[in-house]
């Protein structure tokens, strides 16, 4: 074994979990669909960083809390569907980065390469990840709570907008380190697939938190692995584990 | 506040959007009482009582006795079935929750072992009484009640407002009550509020449900008779 293979499944494993978690919070209000235009708009910060040589995920940053912004706005000030948001917001994403990004990169970029991670970078995403598991694990209650009813949350004495700052600025870090993952495009898929599957296989809220996260775990880990095999790129291998891991938890939920 | 007092409200107005939705409001509930906020729809019912909650600005008084604990059941949670939450799940995101839930889903009518049961497996009837539950834990003096799904029976012999005045009784609730529906009101209010953005009645509802007060608060839509029993 390598260490550039162990440094990839060690990260994978970190984010893919991670990913998993939050994800779990963000399948009520379809909230999940957020991290695809999200994912979209990071390309052009991940084709800068690809072309001077930087972390990902640092070159993701800035386009991602660019896109909360945007939700926020939207959310807050126009009464626009989500829909339109998400078409505007992926077409530029995607229109800007083709403009300068060469097409030899491209591939990193829209599916993302965990191969090439460095340790300092590996260490940095390793210490980002455990930060962001145990603010989500303080807040998940609580944003639960808000996803059924704002009303309910605030009549408990939340204080909403804290919590919906809190979530979102989780949402823009897990989004900034999967995209080292699985790129621009498949982001809503590391967050959305992994929960689903928890959703059919749990009967409560703990199995169906940590079954997400164990279920993220598991998909990066094949995932890797399967990359080590056969070459094939990490992001889409991860991404189709954790279909495969979707489908049987179809299967297993129609048999109880 | 004199001991026996629960709420006060004093000249209450409440504009949201440019829009006055509550003008000139006072009223007061005492412990043990059953207000119901009656009128039509859009008339400021379910305002009212997120105002009371503290959910919304307003103009005007609002007094709770001291150290008063509030539980509010809201009207319908569409989004709950989005994720698997066991009534105990659902129970435990109150802050106030600990010992005592096996006691509120008795009181609620159900065996004790329906913690475990998820919230998306359970009948419309069955989600209405763990909505009053929600309300329940932590046991709050008053209970704060927006308007159910109206005719549902919630067991197969009980209607939502029988099974209120049983619970009233046995956790000695005070009750705030928002409905539509006349024909509750004189079922288990002591007092009742008309309102349609001004208040238009206010006292026992044998005082006060008068024809002309009601062709007011309805402007004409709805006729009325009082049952004399």
């Amino acid at each position: 074994m390598d260490s550039p293979f162990l440094l990839s499944l060690v990260v994978g494993i970190f984010i893919g979990g991670v990913a998993g978690y939050l994800g779990s919070l963000m399948l009520s209000r379809r909230m999940a669909l957020v991290a695809g235009p999200l994912g979209h708009l990071t390309l052009p910060g991940i084709a800068l960083a690809l072309m001077y040589g930087f972390d990902v995920s640092l070159g993701a940053f800035p386009f991602v809390i660019l896109g909360i912004i945007l939700i926020w706005l939207f959310e807050m000030r126009t009464k626009l569907p989500m829909e339109a948001l998400t078409a505007v917001v992926f077409a530029s994403g995607v229109a800007i980065t083709f403009l300068f990004l060469p097409i030899e990169q491209a591939e990193a970029a829209l599916v993302g390469d965990i191969s090439r991670v460095r340790f300092a970078e590996a260490t940095l995403s390793v210490l980002v990840a455990i930060l962001l598991f145990l603010v989500v694990k303080k807040i998940y209650s609580k944003i639960v709570l808000m996803n059924i009813s704002e009303e309910l949350a605030q009549s408990q004495g939340l204080n909403i907008k804290k919590y919906n700052f809190i979530y979102l600025g989780s949402i823009a870090i897990i989004v900034a380190l999967g995209v080292k993952m699985v790129g621009g495009l498949l982001t809503a898929a590391l967050v959305a697939i992994p929960a689903s599957a928890a959703r059919n296989l749990s009967r409560n809220l703990t199995q169906y938190a940590f079954g997400a996260m164990v279920i993220g775990i598991i998909s990066s880990f094949l995932g890797i692995f399967f990359f080590k095999l056969t070459g094939f790129p990490p992001g889409p291998l991860i991404i189709l584990a954790s279909t495969l891991i979707f489908l049987i938890s179809l299967i297993l939920r129609k048999q109880r | 506040m004199k001991s026996e007092l629960i709420l006060r409200v004093r000249d209450l107005h409440v504009t949201l959007d440019r829009q006055s939705i509550i003008e000139k409001l006072s009223f007061e509930v005492k412990k043990g009482d059953v207000l119901t906020i009656l009128g039509p729809n859009g008339a400021g019912k379910s305002v009212l009582l997120k105002t009371l909650l503290g959910l919304l600005p307003y103009r005007g008084e609002i007094e709770w006795a001291k150290g008063i604990k509030i539980g509010y059941v809201p009207q319908r949670l569409p989004f709950i079935k989005d994720i698997p939450l066991t009534i105990q799940d659902f129970f435990e995101l109150k802050e106030s929750a600990g010992r005592g839930m096996e006691d509120i889903l008795s009181s609620v009518g159900f065996r004790k072992d329906f913690l475990q049961k998820k919230i998306g497996d359970l009948s419309s009837g069955q989600f209405q009484r763990i909505l009053i539950a929600w309300g329940l834990v932590g046991n709050p003096q008053v209970l704060l009640f927006d308007e159910p799904t109206t005719g549902v029976d919630i067991t197969a012999e009980e209607t939502i407002y029988k099974f209120l005045a049983k619970l009233k009784e046995e956790r000695e609730l005070t009750i705030l009550l928002v409905t539509h529906d006349l024909s509750v009101v004189y079922k288990i209010s002591t007092d009742v509020i008309c309102l349609n953005r001004q208040p238009i009645c206010y006292g026992p509802p044998q005082d006060v449900l008068t024809p002309e007060s009601l062709r007011k608060l309805y402007a004409g839509e709805v006729k009325y008779y009082q049952h004399k029993h």
